[in-house]
């Protein structure tokens, strides 16, 4: 029994070493492999079911303090959004309006692409510069903010993956292009019946660049 | 008067502007008349041109050439008041002023969400992980070692068109349709690559990423990867321009811009898509029942003609030749028709060589005006036999809030005076 587990994991030793260093099934011996550390420093990609969260924790409580420290001068103390920057909380039952509002709250469907992209992108200019703890609190910050989470929810890689964000079943696949009727190559060529009223003109939305030369 | 206005435009937001006002009056847009040089008689003939008579500049005045001074008006321009700030921004091409297929590097529209970064290709890496027989790093030396792939395709931004959903307005084409351009990369397919790494039979999607401030990410089909895709690290010839993703970017033929992801630091390969914000955030389309597509990645086929247009008025009457572009994600372009009378009536255009799958190709058609009103129209069929939708046929199923993937028909009209605008018809 020992020398049957002794072989097999000699076996699986060998397996281990011959992935790495046999360059046999390499068309063209290209490129290096790379190291656990060199990978880890860059896989910082966390998916809808959690993988890749990183170990960390926050809640809303601290998320406020972090938040209005690296977050509100652009998002607004409340996720309001300044000037053109986004807008981050609130939009519930705009979608379907004329005017919809697509937050964090009325649209994301997961609370991981939430974490993935503040780790990444935020703040914008300094990316990559917030640590995990404080990537927790400000997600879960803007949960509580759109009253998703409560206040004192401990935010963590172990639950990331498992916030059931109000519009995840609010998109549809697969694509269902091409979804008009035309499809057959043979357009009308002649006393076609279209609309040939002119209903309006960009001139008169008057929203065009005007060049600064003239 | 003119600050004001511009002052005004910038306050109101982009949804008010998408719902449309005319109580802001009407005012000219630019075009290119105002850089219109005067003409000197005495370079006319008889008379001998004052610049035979002295000698040019010599070899190497220019070591990398420019365009002629006399061609300054045609850049990439932006719409400021559409983005917060310049580095999460986009311009556009201006196609306006382009002949044949190829759209100039220095011309390529521009659109980052980080600015551009700037990266000496001695420092970078391609990193290739997750459900690989051998996690792997790739210098841009050993990307250029791999078989070498050439192609033309063109790259458009799936909100290319996105501000005329509910109506016409920017009256421009550059402004309405510049967000593509098309161009030859130099690079080497995915399917080349992955030989080095192997790839587990459980992975399905690739996560794309960019090393730019932004880190853009995009999940991608292995099937799609594996078929066309490659890495680039030329476009015309030359290395790829700083905004372009240089050293090295991802190349997605036909389908939406946003997934070809500049500066590419690492592909990661995983059995089900990312969920990146890019693909749920953004680059969805929102439907009038409020709920929205994902994954809309390929780009139907469109076209444009890019003169006469609102930067292209007509200057004379008599014979003229209408210049226009198409293109379709799908495959190759197979006929491109032309109304002159809004749709009522179309003739087929001439499509010149070549024509390529994925790539724009360029049709003209020559036409005589004697100062009637025209309402210009094009209509490209591809080779699936799609044909390109007029925009009601689009709200019809879309509504107007899904911003992206717009490639319906658009209408220049040429005014009596031969100015030319973008009007809506219904």
């Amino acid at each position: 029994m020992f020398d049957l587990v002794r072989h097999s994991i000699l076996f699986s030793f060998f397996i281990f070493l011959s992935s790495f260093v046999n360059a046999d099934d390499r068309k063209f011996n290209l490129g290096k492999i790379a190291t656990k550390t060199e990978i880890a420093g860059w896989n910082i990609d966390v998916r809808p079911d959690g993988m890749g969260a990183p170990k960390g924790s926050g809640d809303a409580i601290k998320g406020e303090e972090v938040y209005a420290e690296q977050c509100a001068a652009c998002h607004g103390d409340f996720g309001e959004g300044v000037d053109r920057w986004p807008e981050l909380v609130g939009g519930e039952g705009s979608l379907d309006t004329h005017d919809p509002v697509k937050t964090t709250g009325s649209y994301w469907p997961y609370a991981s692409t939430m974490y993935d992209y503040i780790y990444r992108a935020m703040p914008f200019g300094v990316a990559q510069s917030l640590t995990h703890d404080e990537t927790y609190q400000i997600v879960a910050y803007l949960l509580y903010m759109n009253e998703i989470i409560e206040e004192d929810f401990v935010l963590s890689e172990k639950n990331i993956g498992k916030i059931k964000m109000p519009n995840q079943k609010g998109f549809l696949l697969p694509d269902p292009r091409p979804d008009i009727a035309n499809t057959d190559g043979k357009p009308c060529m002649e006393n076609c019946k279209v609309p040939t009223k002119i209903i309006g003109k960009a001139r008169d939305i008057d929203v065009t660049p005007e060049e600064e030369k003239s | 008067m003119k600050k004001n206005k511009k002052n005004q435009s910038l306050k109101l937001n982009r949804r008010e502007l998408l719902v449309g006002s005319a109580s802001l009056g009407a005012m000219a847009a630019a075009s290119n008349s105002v850089f219109a040089k005067e003409v000197s008689l005495k370079n006319l003939p008889p008379n001998v041109p004052e610049w035979t008579g002295e000698l040019g500049d010599g070899v190497d005045v220019n070591p990398y050439g420019m365009p002629s001074q006399f061609e300054e008006n045609v850049i990439r321009r932006n719409v400021e008041w559409l983005t917060a700030s310049s580095q999460s921004s986009v311009n556009f091409t201006p196609i306006q002023d382009l002949e044949g297929i190829v759209t100039p590097n220095g011309l390529c529209f521009e659109r980052h969400h980080g600015g551009v970064s700037i990266i000496n290709p001695k420092d970078y890496r391609l990193m290739i992980n997750g459900l690989v027989d051998r996690e792997m790093i790739f210098t841009l030396d050993d990307l250029k070692r791999f078989p070498q792939t050439n192609k033309f395709y063109f790259l458009e931004c799936a909100a290319n068109g996105g501000m005329e959903w509910k109506g016409s307005q920017l009256n421009g084409c550059q402004y309405t349709f510049g967000m593509v351009h098309n161009v030859q990369y130099t690079g080497v397919k995915l399917s080349d690559l992955i030989q080095e790494t192997g790839l587990k039979p459980k992975a399905k999607w690739v996560l794309a990423e960019g090393s730019d401030s932004s880190g853009m990410t995009r999940s991608i089909p292995i099937e799609k990867l594996l078929d066309d895709c490659m890495i680039a690290w030329a476009m015309n010839g030359e290395a790829l321009r700083s905004e372009q993703g240089y050293p090295a970017r991802l190349v997605v033929p036909g389908w939406e811009g946003n997934m070809w992801v500049k500066w590419l630091r690492r592909l990661e390969f995983g059995d089900m898509p990312y969920m990146t914000r890019e693909e749920t955030s953004k680059y969805t389309d929102l439907l009038p029942e409020g709920n929205a597509r994902m994954f809309t990645w390929v780009m139907d086929a469109k076209s444009v003609v890019t003169s006469p247009s609102p930067e292209k008025p007509i200057l004379n009457k008599g014979v003229h030749q209408l210049r226009g572009l198409a293109w379709s994600g799908r495959g190759k372009i197979s006929r491109v028709d032309v109304s002159l009378d809004g749709g009522k009536n179309w003739k087929t255009a001439k499509l010149h060589d070549p024509v390529l799958s994925k790539s724009v190709a360029r049709f003209t058609f020559p036409f005589e005006w004697n100062g009637e009103e025209l309402l210009i129209q094009s209509r490209a069929i591809d080779e699936t036999n799609y044909i390109q939708p007029t925009i009601q046929e689009l709200q019809k199923i879309r509504g107007v809030n899904s911003i992206y993937h717009n490639n319906s028909i658009a209408t220049w009209l040429v005014n009596s005076d031969g100015k030319v605008d973008n009007v809506r018809l219904g």
